[in-house]
């Protein structure tokens, strides 16, 4: 029993961190369009920027948590790994949502075109899709321990191949803007819009992290019912 | 590593054996591929795009889409009467038996794929003289490494309720790399360009077979056990 007190308690810590999360989202929405500059080319639009970003590196995040949480259960075979997988995944599938319908909610206006077969969208898209397919087997699975060790190889060859994916969809073609925060010379970012976007990606690490946690303590009480919850 | 092949081989041997005695996978997929490019030239229209222009896709969308489809025969086989439960009770390394799935299957698909390129041929009126050659190497770098992942994920949704949907489902994102090469590839060589212009895809698409080879054999054993 007091097994399950704790996974209880896990899980309001969770969701301690995600309210905090919510109320620095709501601080970066204030940052955002009160207290940084408007874009003069794209105007309004480019404010989804601060949304969009964190967004896609929250995704790319949780999906290399997935690939070394997957790893690391193959290795130590604790069944506690292939939760946190498990979650992750889960997590890392909403935020792919948000990076996937922020971005051709900024392209219509700006590219004047709501997707297009660019390079990092392409990228996006796979990893959504990696996401699904990672949940879908996971749900199709009746064993524990069998969706346990099968989960594991497909997030640790989801892992792998996101490096191919990405060299091979950049050498088709790109015309998605060009890194200007992580690149080899400094940021060409006016530093407000740099300070609203680190605010923003710390932000949503922390929701990020508190997703995390309420799901892992969910998946903890669902599993200590007995009633293990396929995926 | 003489272990290892012979093994490797006499799960092969038995894979294409079952398969010689009935042959109804092999002609269905070869049909399946036929009605593919079957479609394709009628999915075109004539009037506004050559078939030309359309035919490097035409021929990785029909070798991808088969070769998928092949890749479901090869474990759904061992799940009548528990096959499979048996193959591992055999004291033998499970990466040896990945081995010899895989080689089965490459068989397989490379068979498929040998009836679909004349066929492609025919259909589509391209002129292959001089760059069979090219096309061939392409064909066999970019499925290596895509039947690999394919016959590690065969093993897995042979256990699910819908097998059928289930692989595609996760196979076709591993399908990307290699369908991007092998069509860059195959428009360059069917436009006579140089050699130096494909040498790049050529290397991307070894290296994907390097590596994912490699990671199928380090994962299929702990797949496996139970």
């Amino acid at each position: 029993m007091s097994d399950a007190l704790a996974a209880r308690r896990a899980t309001r810590r969770g969701l301690y961190v995600t309210t905090l999360g919510l109320l620095g989202l709501a601080g970066v929405y204030v940052l955002a369009l009160r207290y940084t500059p408007m874009e003069r080319f794209q105007g309004l639009p480019q404010k989804i920027f601060y949304v969009h970003v964190p967004a896609a590196w929250c995704a790319l995040l949780a999906f290399s948590l997935v690939g070394i949480a997957s790893a690391l259960f193959l290795w130590l075979r604790d069944p506690r790994l292939d939760l946190f997988a498990e979650s992750a995944a889960e997590v890392g599938l909403v935020f792919s949502v948000v990076m996937l319908t922020t971005g051709p909610l900024w392209g219509k206006p700006v590219w004047n075109t709501w997707w297009t077969w660019d390079a990092r969208l392409t990228f996006t898209l796979i990893l959504f899709f990696l996401f699904l397919g990672y949940r879908a087997l996971r749900g199709a699975l009746q064993d524990p321990d069998e969706r346990a060790r099968f989960s594991a190889v497909v997030g640790i060859m989801g892992l792998v191949l996101v490096p191919f994916v990405h060299l091979t969809v950049y050498l088709f073609r790109t015309l998605h803007p060009q890194p200007i925060v992580l690149k080899p010379s400094a940021p060409s970012l006016p530093d407000e819009m740099l300070r609203t976007l680190l605010v923003s990606v710390v932000v949503y690490t922390v929701l990020l992290l508190g997703f995390l946690m309420t799901r892992y303590g969910l998946g903890t009480q669902a599993r200590l019912k007995g009633g293990d919850h396929a995926g | 590593m003489g272990e290892f092949l012979r093994v490797a081989l006499a799960v092969a041997a038995k894979d294409l054996r079952v398969e010689h005695r009935s042959k109804t996978a092999l002609v269905s997929a070869i049909a399946f591929a036929a009605l593919v490019l079957v479609i394709f030239n009628f999915a075109r229209d004539a009037a506004a795009l050559s078939r030309e222009a359309l035919a490097p896709s035409v021929l990785w969308i029909t070798f991808s889409f088969s070769g998928v489809i092949a890749l479901n025969r090869s474990f759904a086989l061992e799940r009548e009467n528990a096959a499979l439960d048996g193959l591992l009770l055999a004291p033998v390394s499970r990466s040896a038996l990945f081995f010899g799935k895989y080689l089965a299957n490459l068989a397989f698909v490379f068979t498929v794929e040998a009836v679909a390129l004349p066929l492609f041929v025919l259909f589509f009126g391209v002129d292959l003289t001089g760059v069979v050659g090219g096309i061939v190497l392409t064909a066999i770098l970019a499925t290596l490494g895509f039947v690999a992942v394919g016959t590690v994920f065969a093993a897995m949704t042979v256990r699910t309720r819908f097998a059928e949907l289930m692989l595609p489902l996760l196979v076709l994102p591993f399908l990307l790399p290699p369908v991007i090469g092998a069509v860059q590839v195959t428009a360059r060589l069917l436009a006579g360009r140089p050699l130096g212009e494909i040498a790049g895809w050529l290397r991307i698409l070894g290296f994907y077979d390097l590596v994912f080879i490699t990671l199928c054999l380090l994962l299929f054993p702990p797949l496996m056990d139970e």
